[in-house]
């Protein structure tokens, strides 16, 4: 197959060319596959109550546990592989992330859209409740609304989609609109077909690229929110460990010198956040048209 | 014998990008006399206002002049560093851009604009710097330049602004101007009307100019001698008045064809055949012979230039001289 | 101008009203504050005095307009937890967040400001590049892990600055400032940097986006051909036209990191704002939660209003419009 015929061939290509951002992209990849397959790859289940020793706990990186497991990163405070609950975590954060991303995507654009179809008073209103939204920090709209819910799996996504969802609904609004007034879409609308139709097969569409641009930041954004809820105690349960969470249990012991409980999770994180990041930042100078020369 | 204010030779400047270089300007040659206005004539993207930009050492990136020399004043321009070329910008070359609009900084007043360009090239206090500014504002026909020299650049109107950026252009006096398709951008009505100030002021300070322009019109209203360009090539040059009324390259021939003017009311305008070529896949010979009537095999070489008293030409076909009437 | 700020403060109130009722409809739905208030082990009787004290008792749409009046003179109640009135206690708090924030915004724009234009001026070259690379990692890190490396780095590991508290202060204004002391802006320079980090970051990139946009514009061309240094092109010409978007971010920012210093003020127990809504939200301090909240949306509407304002002042093609 001709890999430049396409457009999305043609899109891989451009891609690949900045080195940094195929590393980024071969990154996520990896943590993701890792994450999926976390109860394959992970040496021990972190959270099999059986299977953890007390007289393994805290020890630093590289300590022989007493069922003769290497923990190449060291052992958290009830003597957990700390490798395994990092891929454990990543699990749960990248789940976190995708999921509420994927939720506020859709509300985003669909609140976006039908608002620049409808205009008039519809869409002043919502425009203006989404822009004081946005005058507020996303962080801290999420504290209050996750302080609020409580904790839960299901609270903090709704907490994350609400801090997140004006962001796709004013990306998704601009492109609408630029789109809603051009020709070929009044043609559309002056045909008998129906006006969700014509936002789903015409508006939509074309207010992809920048909400897909939107989609990357706003994940990565969803993971690091989630971990620092979850430090700041308002976010998982315990039953569910995310990253965040093994950072906020080791922090009670980075006074001590025991840096590597918080200290490898942190990295865990910091290297998926920057690598998607980095992907964003690479597709949205590829779809930005105003760096084309 | 005195050099000429400008002379350039062989100027080349190319633009690498992904796809291959782009030879936007590429051999091009011409004299400049003090006080003489030269409009440099030719198609959008046949290297006229990159050859402007070579002079001053302005050229976008990535593009560089590769070859070739500008000599302003006997001193080669090429190769020198910035802070030379610098002292030379504003004070004996300076430049008036396409659209006034987008070339005054919507958020600056007129005055310190003016004081900023007036600073770049001499110690001048708050005091006399507005009064030189007032003064040069009066001269390019601004009414009432004490009560509007406050002012921001939108409360302007295109054709105001537009003699704002001459005023300041002006400010030092300088020996050569590069008028950049400045009446483009403008009304029909406010575009006469700077035309004749510039054609007064040049007179009057007795500067050289060079009017870029696709405008065979205004080139012939305001010039001197005219140079036609091609594919980032000079295909003829000579005093306007000959060129005009007995073009020997055809694509200058066709140019004129195409002028309103040329044509009896409801007869179709001419046009020139095809479209200017990409500058990265030049042909190998003369780059117009695709578009040409009178090209065959001898154009696959690039024609040697053909002097003729003041006259000068690319071609292997040169049209037949008119006699004068 | 004088309709626009009638238009700008008629939507401010709106804007409050709306926040007023959700908020305290939002505050009501957590926990029950009686389990906070009274010992567990205490008589139906006690628990019915607490109850009617408080006036928990009465119906949802009285206890908001009870609220809703009192708020109107300043007063949102005392607190569950600390015994004094909520107004007192976040007054008492403001000084410690304000005097933290300022320093860590303004250091932020001083530096990132210059970087961003020099990556912007010169996208191409190895220090750009350098400097964008930074702050993609001052944007992607979270705040709070940045916290625990200062932490670990310069408390821990070095010994160098004090890992946590507001040390010593000194009164100014009849408040307590720790920048006055030395031992005070040593306990201030972690949680500072902490703050100012993703602020840096986010500096660079706009003043990086803004210059990179407006070198490539005519008016910088004309000035050049004007023959100005590239020095007075960046200062005087670029520097006043990215200054609008900056300014406006400079302002949201102040706003939102006076809101939210929770993180750093958490990590690294700065007795400020945010500390004190982590603490009423664990422990269901209802007014102080109400009272903080309400207290963000004013603070967020006065800030639009200013930045608005500095728009205007900034744009003259704006001021006119506006006139």
């Amino acid at each position: 197959m001709n890999l430049s015929a396409s457009p999305f061939g043609r899109f891989v290509a451009e891609f690949t060319r900045n080195k940094t951002a195929t590393v980024a992209a071969i990154v996520v990849l990896v943590i993701a596959l890792l994450a999926i397959l976390a109860p394959l790859v992970a040496q021990q289940d972190p959270y099999d109550l059986a299977s953890l020793v007390l007289r393994d706990a805290r020890r630093p990186p590289g300590y022989v546990g007493t069922s003769g497991i290497v923990h190449l990163l060291g052992t958290d405070s009830q003597g957990r592989d700390l490798l395994s609950a990092i891929l454990y975590g990543l699990r749960i954060s990248l789940q976190m992330g995708l999921l509420a991303g994927a939720i506020a995507f859709t509300i985003g654009a669909v609140v976006g859209c039908s608002a620049a179809y409808r205009g008039g008073r519809f869409e002043a209103v919502m425009m203006r409740i989404i822009d004081l939204q946005l005058s507020f920090p996303a962080i801290l709209l999420a504290f209050v609304i996750a302080a609020l819910l409580g904790q839960g799996t299901w609270q903090l996504i709704m907490a994350l989609v609400f801090a997140q969802y004006a962001y796709f609904a004013r990306t998704a609004h601009g492109a609408a609109s630029a789109e809603r007034h051009k020709d070929y879409v009044e043609a559309a609308l002056s045909t008998p077909l129906s006006a969700g139709r014509v936002v789903l097969r015409h508006i939509l569409p074309n207010s992809l690229p920048p909400l897909i641009v939107v989609a990357t930041v706003q994940v990565a954004s969803a993971i690091s929110l989630e971990a620092t809820l979850s430090f700041l105690g308002v976010g998982l349960p315990p039953t569910e460990p995310s990253l965040g969470m093994l950072i906020s249990n080791g922090f009670q012991y980075l006074l001590s010198g025991r840096y590597w409980i918080s200290m490898y999770p942190g990295v865990a994180l910091i290297i998926l956040i920057v690598s998607i990041n980095l992907v964003g930042d690479q597709i949205r100078d590829q779809l930005n048209p105003r760096l084309k020369r | 014998m005195t050099a000429a204010l400008l002379e350039v030779r062989g100027l080349k400047t190319h633009f690498p990008t992904s796809s291959g270089i782009a030879r936007a300007v590429d051999g091009v040659s011409f004299t400049l006399e003090r006080g003489e206005v030269l409009g440099l004539v030719g198609e959008s993207g046949s290297g006229k206002s990159v050859t402007g930009f070579s002079l001053i050492g302005l050229v976008d990136e990535p593009g560089r002049i590769v070859d070739g020399e500008i000599r302003f004043e006997g001193r080669d321009l090429v190769g020198q560093p910035t802070k030379e070329l610098r002292r030379i910008r504003g004070r004996d070359i300076a430049m008036v851009f396409q659209d006034p609009m987008m070339t005054l900084n919507p958020v600056l007043s007129i005055a310190t604009q003016m004081h900023l360009a007036l600073e770049a090239h001499e110690k001048i206090g708050k005091e006399e710097a507005r009064q030189r500014s007032i003064e040069a504002l009066a001269r390019v026909g601004i009414p009432s330049p004490e009560g509007r020299i406050d002012s921001f650049p939108h409360q302007f109107s295109g054709g105001m602004r537009q003699r704002v950026a001459i005023a300041i252009a002006l400010l030092h006096r300088p020996k050569l101007i590069i008028a950049d398709e400045p009446t483009t951008a403008l009304d029909v009505s406010i575009q006469a009307q700077i035309l004749a100030e510039m054609k007064a002021l040049v007179k009057e300070f007795g500067m050289a100019m060079i009017w870029i322009s696709h405008d065979l019109a205004t080139v012939s209203s305001i010039a001197d001698r005219i140079a036609v360009m091609y594919a980032g090539r000079i295909v003829e040059a000579g005093p306007v008045g000959q060129v005009l009324r007995s073009p020997r390259h055809p694509y200058t021939q066709g140019l004129l064809d195409s002028l309103p003017t040329r044509t009896s009311p409801g007869e179709e305008l001419a046009q020139i055949p095809g479209t200017t070529p990409s500058l990265i896949n030049l042909p190998s010979g003369c780059a117009f012979a695709p578009r040409c009537a009178r090209a065959n095999a001898e154009c696959a070489v690039i024609p040697e230039e053909v002097y003729e008293d003041a006259r000068r030409f690319r071609c292997h076909h040169p049209l037949p001289e008119r006699s004068t009437p | 101008m004088l309709g626009f700020i009638i238009q700008r403060l008629w939507q401010a109130v709106i804007v409050i009203l709306a926040m007023s009722v959700l908020v305290f409809c939002g505050v009501y739905a957590v926990g029950n504050p009686i389990d906070v208030l009274i010992s567990p082990d205490a008589t139906q009787e006690i628990r019915e005095q607490v109850i009617a004290q408080y006036g928990l008792d009465l119906p949802l749409w009285q206890q908001y307009f009870g609220f809703f009046q009192r708020m109107l003179h300043g007063d949102f109640g005392e607190s569950f937890v600390y015994n004094m009135p909520v107004t007192t206690l976040i007054l008492s708090r403001l000084p410690a967040t304000f005097e933290l924030v300022l320093f860590a915004v303004v250091g932020a724009s001083v530096i990132g400001i210059p970087l961003g234009m020099y990556a912007g001026y010169k996208p191409e070259s190895r220090t750009a590049k350098l400097i964008m690379g930074l702050s993609i990692l001052g944007f992607s890190v979270p705040s709070f892990w940045i916290g625990l490396v200062l932490i670990m780095t310069f408390a821990v590991q070095l010994g160098w600055l004090p890992a946590g508290g507001r040390g010593e202060t000194a009164e100014l204004f009849g408040v307590d400032w720790s920048f006055l002391t030395l031992d005070g802006l040593k306990h201030m320079v972690l949680p500072a940097i902490n703050l100012a980090l993703f602020k840096l970051a986010m500096m660079i990139r706009l003043a990086r986006a803004g210059t990179r946009e407006i070198m490539l514009t005519d008016t910088i061309k004309f000035a050049r051909a004007a023959g100005l240094s590239e020095r007075t092109v960046l200062i005087r010409h670029v520097l006043r036209l990215i200054a609008i978007p900056l300014v406006t971010i400079f302002g949201l920012e102040l706003g939102s990191t006076l809101a939210f210093a929770v993180v750093t003020e958490t990590i690294f127990s700065w007795p400020g704002l945010g500390k004190l809504i982590i603490d009423s939200i664990t422990s269901l301090d209802r007014p102080v939660m109400v009272a903080y909240l309400m207290m963000v949306a004013l603070l967020f509407v006065v800030i639009n209003f200013c930045v608005d304002l500095a728009y205007a002042l900034l744009d003259p093609r704006l001021r006119r419009a506006r006139a």
